[in-house]
């Protein structure tokens, strides 16, 4: 246990000095004991929400954030390619940014997403309401993370919520972005399933509106 | 009881700078979008002709007695002025589309607009000298314009510029040069036209964006090169962004004061601030569509309790524009509530008499 404090630690340090070649010579070395994905998966998680947590009490900044997660994502990838069978693909996921052109909030989920194994349909950014309820409806997915920029693009998300009401769609919409971390109940007020919360902890959220234990 | 004859807006806004203690506490509603509300107009419509924002301006600084006129139009304005696209919606501010910087070798070939001679940025400079004819040396106008280190956002998007800040520093500087170029002169321009002051965002020079090392390493120099040339005062915005980390940094610059995030509790940042820099702030203009008339008061007599007493404060949002969906009835009773408790002597709270939320 002691072990795997000190790696984590070791780990979000490479992270937040941007150094890639120490994070990724502490991932080689797990893969090396345990070939199984899960164990990187628990490090990687550790780490960026320690990070995560970190740039809700002011440590850290946002683009450091969005590093850690990029660095996270290229690392999984060279362990676990995206097509890679053991990528998991339950819940099926899709992202996208609603009416904004600013994907730097899609851009740290999906790393932090994807640099947990899971596979995520990038639907990209600019999307209207009507839009990306099409594409995620035509995909069948389980969960839809809609990152927002401004007040107006978030409070749209209460007309996604009315379009898959009205196909009866039981899609979860996780909502987040600037306009939900400064309003803590906007995601109430416009129907979503639940808040992103910090994009860290964007896993544990998925397992909660999916009706399973938090991560 | 206030024996002090009461001020214009300008005298106001002045001696709160000066780190005196006005009548009362200034007012600083930063409206901008809101004009388009007021003027039931489609946001596009409003902001194509500068008589719409003089109507609007003045009928706003009536209505809610405000202490200032903001000439501000949208923030993608700078990067219109360069041929970017400029995102309509129907009730939020215009926002920037496609970034028109798609590869770093565009860089060297830039062109700097200019001020008085692009449509856009010269229907702010009319609004701005006919705001000034209207309101003469009574009330302040605020210009805005953005950094150059936070400009590049909607240039070339984040992702991009945070890869040129952390990998490419020979082609930030080359943006930097040509952007603190474009900064003064549209800055100056509208301080030519009649603005008293310029709102210098820089969303990108707070620590909840940027770190402080790499902004020290950074942001800091263009930062303190470019306020030094813009020929008037100037607050520093940080849009919500924690300030108080860098306020240091902000002093350097020449800064006279500081936009601060409902995030941070105004009265460390006025022990911080040290009479250095006037606190701008920092009623979160979001939570604001929710507020009923008891919170209302109750936050902003909050705010001035902790933020007003011996001048350097001007009692505005967190952001630097109030949202849309903000109720007018919500401005009116801030507006209200300044008046009835932001006169100065500031009194202490009374805690039986502040009203809670219910």
């Amino acid at each position: 246990m002691s072990d795997m404090k000190e790696q984590c630690s070791q780990f979000e340090n490479a992270l937040l000095t941007l150094d890639r070649v120490g994070a990724l010579r502490i991932l080689s070395a797990i893969r090396q004991e345990s070939p199984e994905f899960e164990r990187m998966e628990i490090l990687i998680s550790a780490a960026l929400e320690s990070i995560g947590l970190k740039w809700e009490e002011g440590g850290i900044s946002l683009s450091q954030v969005y590093m850690c997660g990029v660095i996270c994502e290229e690392l999984v990838e060279s362990f676990l390619p995206m097509n890679e069978k053991d990528r998991k693909s339950f819940p099926k996921m899709a992202i996208a940014v609603l009416e904004d052109r600013h994907a730097l909030g899609k851009r740290i989920v999906s790393s932090i997403v994807r640099s947990k194994g899971y596979l995520l349909l990038d639907y990209g950014s600019g999307l209207t309401a009507g839009e990306i309820v099409e594409k995620a409806l035509e995909d069948k997915v389980d969960v839809l993370l809609i990152s927002t920029l401004m007040l107006s693009s978030a409070l749209k998300v209460a007309v996604v919520m009315d379009l898959l009401r009205q196909s009866s769609s039981r899609i979860k919409v996780i909502a987040g972005g600037a306009p939900f971390r400064l309003d803590p109940g906007l995601w109430r007020n416009v129907g979503a399933d639940a808040d992103g919360g910090n994009a860290t902890q964007i896993l544990s959220v998925i397992a909660h509106v999916m009706g399973g234990a938090d991560e | 009881m206030n024996m002090l004859r009461e001020m214009t807006s300008m005298e106001r806004v002045m001696t709160a700078i000066g780190q005196k203690e006005p009548d009362r506490v200034p007012l600083l509603l930063l409206l901008s979008i809101y004009g388009a509300r007021e003027m039931d107009l489609p946001v596009r419509d409003y902001f194509s002709r500068a008589e719409n924002v003089v109507v609007a301006q003045c009928r706003m600084l009536a209505k809610y007695r405000n202490d200032c006129i903001y000439s501000f139009f949208y923030a993608p304005v700078e990067v219109e002025a360069w041929g970017a696209e400029v995102v309509y919606c129907e009730e939020g501010p215009p926002n920037s589309g496609e970034p028109f910087i798609r590869t770093f070798a565009q860089i060297a070939s830039l062109e700097i607009p200019n001020a008085k001679s692009t449509a856009c940025l010269a229907r702010v400079l009319q609004a701005t000298a006919l705001l000034k004819q209207e309101v003469g040396m009574n009330v302040p106008i605020i210009g805005v314009v953005m950094s150059p280190y936070s400009l590049p956002v909607m240039q070339m998007g984040f992702e991009r510029y945070l890869e040129m800040l952390y990998d490419r520093p020979a082609d930030f500087e080359k943006l930097m040069q040509v952007n603190e170029a474009f900064c003064v002169s549209w800055a100056n321009a509208q301080l030519e036209a009649g603005a008293t002051a310029i709102c210098y965002f820089n969303p990108l020079a707070s620590p909840t964006i940027i770190e402080r090392e790499l902004y020290a390493r950074t942001g800091c120099a263009v930062d303190l090169r470019t306020v030094a040339r813009i020929k008037g005062p100037t607050a520093t915005h940080l849009a919500s962004g924690m300030a108080i980390p860098v306020f240091d940094d902000l002093v350097k610059t020449g800064t006279l004061i500081a936009g601060i995030s409902a995030q941070e509790d105004l009265a460390v940042a006025k022990q911080a601030a040290a009479g250095r820099l006037t606190l701008l702030g920092n009623l979160n203009g979001l939570d604001m569509v929710h507020w009923d008339t008891q919170n209302t008061v109750r936050i902003v007599r909050e705010a001035i309790q902790k933020g007003a007493p011996g001048g350097g404060f001007l009692l505005s949002d967190n952001h630097g524009e109030i949202p849309w969906q903000v109720p007018e009835e919500v401005l009116m009773t801030i507006s209200e509530a300044v008046r009835q408790w932001g006169g100065y002597p500031i009194g202490r709270a009374d805690e039986s008499s502040v009203p809670h939320a219910v």
